[in-house]
């Protein structure tokens, strides 16, 4: 209670804060939440649950599920890697690469999308090659992976870099005098040091791969039942002026979201717990 | 045997570690002592393997090790901050150099929990076996730390900085029982520390380091009473330094003749080093240091005494026997060392 007596502003003035905080929060973030469900569900859960079993709808979820499935475990696998090579050893052109890291977050999606198509497109530096070997990069699934590990890449790394720059190279380094070979020191010793921030990292950069939109609309070509994931979908129906489909398969992403933000926030509990915890 | 031979080592444009050589006998317990940057810590973990030299050869009984990992080398490493595993038991800690041993190697579940068990019975920590290392105390952890390393049985055992986590009371009763432990297993142990009274009371040998190069090798004894450089004069116990000049085998402050012999010396500026404890009270007229008393206060058995001496700005610190009654504050003594050094003040 002693909080309440090193408040200076008058109850006037808090009560006007948090009443424009909240009622901001309720305007930009809950208002959008409540109106996706509620067009969803605008002609009732049959009309709905017909928007999700469309074929196209579904293709569009299997879609977005296989490339969250391939990029978030790459990224997991690159992110550990860039994290470990970075705070674990010391070389040149290390800060080179944290700022590399970084790329992704600063350049607009749409330009991430753009390098892929100049990379790969039937116009780009390795067009001719890859069509004269009959390999499909842009317009076709393998175009919308690389776009997603790009743009989802600096979620785990970033999760990570702290954490084990923090922890320092002690502990390998008593597991491997111990006789440790690198994988059991990595198994052992590093991986349960980073779990929850590694969890913390791979969930934030799940909810990015299923729901990116701009660089995947370059690289995607749109087509329908094929090439379309659930953001892209969304934005063809709505295009199309079936808000009731556009606002089913929407509610779905946004459910997703929900649920990374509760596993969020008992991850976060976890791990100040877990931190606070161990006495440090 | 352990041969350190003309060890250089650089961190980018930093020279950490200067052409350095050393032998450690089987079965000795050697301090490496130095302040911050001299080079102690790099030294150790070069002798550990977990850091690799620029050139010059480490040998383990005669035979070159350089190349070898930290795992191939026997030794048992005792972290500065202990580095225990936080979501292992105790037990499994120590257990840890057993089980990530290669199948035909590794001992039964059963033995590494016996072993495990009774080395923490050792370390005086026998029925806490079950618990996490965030639920010890600092000593309990630095032995835990202890047990685990000598779980590999190494023929050598280096710690860093093993007491300096510790509070003053825990850190002596460790020290004694840390110096126990390391005769009854027979080790050769070498220790990392900036502390000079853990060195001299620990240590068979002390290693003063500084600045990447190694000042001096010797015992308590030689390094405190016949220190080799005005460095180890310095870092080694407490030490008055008055800036001198030696003429014609006599010693002059300022304008002052002062009562020590300085045959050999050639002429030129000097320093002069005493310990506080090597003194006498001398008569006015006598060649001594003249000091007016600024502080007054009792250190265990003796009166500690800082007096002005003139215009250097260095206080002098003196000892004087508490049965005397002491001096009081602004009365002028005369300081006459009983024992001292002179070092030629050179460029450095």
């Amino acid at each position: 209670m002693s909080q309440r007596a090193i408040v200076t502003e008058s109850r006037f003035a808090r009560g006007l804060l948090i009443g424009s905080a909240l009622a901001f929060l309720g305007f930009f973030l809950l208002l959008p939440l409540v109106a996706v469900f509620s067009e969803a569900l605008k002609q009732g859960v049959g009309t709905f649950w017909d928007a999700v079993k469309e074929p196209d709808a579904l293709a569009s979820i299997r879609l977005t599920l296989l490339i969250a499935a391939i990029s978030v475990p790459l990224n997991v696998v690159f992110g550990i890697a860039a994290s470990w090579a970075i705070t674990k050893y010391s070389f040149r052109g290390k800060s080179l690469l944290i700022t590399l890291i970084d790329l992704p977050f600063s350049v607009s999606p749409v330009v991430s999308g753009l390098i892929f198509v100049l990379l790969f497109g039937a116009h780009g530096w390795l067009g001719p090659w890859l069509s004269a070997h009959d390999v499909k990069i842009i317009f076709a699934v393998p175009g919308i992976i690389l776009a997603t590990v790009f743009i989802t890449f600096p979620f785990v790394a970033r999760e990570l870099i702290p954490l084990m720059m923090e922890q320092g190279k002690d502990d390998e380094e008593a597991a491997v005098s111990l006789g440790a070979n690198g994988w059991q020191t990595f198994w052992h010793v590093t991986l349960p040091n980073i779990r929850w921030g590694l969890l913390y990292g791979v969930l934030l950069c799940n909810a990015r791969a299923m729901g990116e939109f701009g660089a995947v609309s370059v690289v995607s070509g749109h087509i329908r039942g094929l090439t379309n994931t659930m953001p892209l979908h969304v934005e063809i129906l709505y295009n199309e002026y079936d808000f009731v489909g556009a606002f089913a398969v929407a509610s779905l992403l946004a459910v997703l979201a929900l649920v990374t933000l509760v596993a969020k926030s008992v991850l976060e509990w976890r791990f100040d717990y877990h931190h606070g915890g161990a006495g440090h | 045997m352990i041969t350190v031979q003309n060890i250089s080592k650089r961190f980018g444009d930093y020279p950490a570690l200067h052409n350095i050589n050393l032998t450690i006998e089987p079965g000795e317990f050697i301090a490496l002592l130095g302040p911050s940057g001299s080079g102690k810590t790099t030294l150790m973990r070069i002798i550990a393997g977990l850091e690799f030299q620029d050139s010059g050869h480490v040998l383990f009984d005669g035979e070159d090790v350089s190349t070898r990992k930290v795992a191939e080398r026997g030794v048992g490493f005792v972290f500065q901050h202990y580095a225990l595993f936080k979501h292992m038991t105790v037990a499994e800690n120590v257990a840890f150099g057993l089980s990530v041993r290669k199948r035909k190697d590794r001992p039964s579940k059963i033995d590494i929990k016996a072993r495990a068990e009774e080395l923490l019975g050792l370390v005086q920590l026998g029925g806490l076996g079950n618990r996490y290392p965030a639920q010890l105390s600092g000593g309990q952890r630095q032995r835990v730390a202890l047990a685990r390393a000598l779980a590999v049985e190494p023929q050598l055992l280096l710690l860093d900085e093993p007491f300096g986590a510790l509070d003053a009371k825990v850190r002596k009763d460790l020290r004694r029982w840390l110096r126990g432990l390391h005769e009854q297993m027979g080790l050769t142990s070498i220790f990392v520390t900036h502390d000079q009274e853990e060195a001299l009371e620990l240590a068979d040998r002390i290693v003063v380091m500084d600045h990447g190069v190694i000042e001096q090798v010797g015992t308590a004894e030689q390094v405190y009473m016949e220190p080799a450089s005005p460095f180890v004069s310095d870092f080694v116990g407490e030490i008055n330094r008055v800036d001198v000049t030696v003429t014609n085998g006599l010693i002059r402050l300022n304008d002052r003749q002062l009562d020590i012999a300085a045959n050999g010396y050639a002429d030129g500026p000097a320093q002069l080093h005493f310990r506080p404890h090597d003194v006498e009270l001398a008569g006015a007229d006598a060649g001594g240091l003249p000091i007016i008393v600024s502080n007054l206060f009792r250190k265990g058995g003796k009166w500690r005494v800082e007096g002005q001496c003139g215009t250097l700005d260095r206080v002098i610190e003196i000892d004087l026997d508490a049965t005397d009654t002491p001096p009081h504050v602004g009365a002028e003594l005369v300081v006459r060392p009983t024992k001292s050094r002179i070092f030629h003040t050179t460029g450095r």
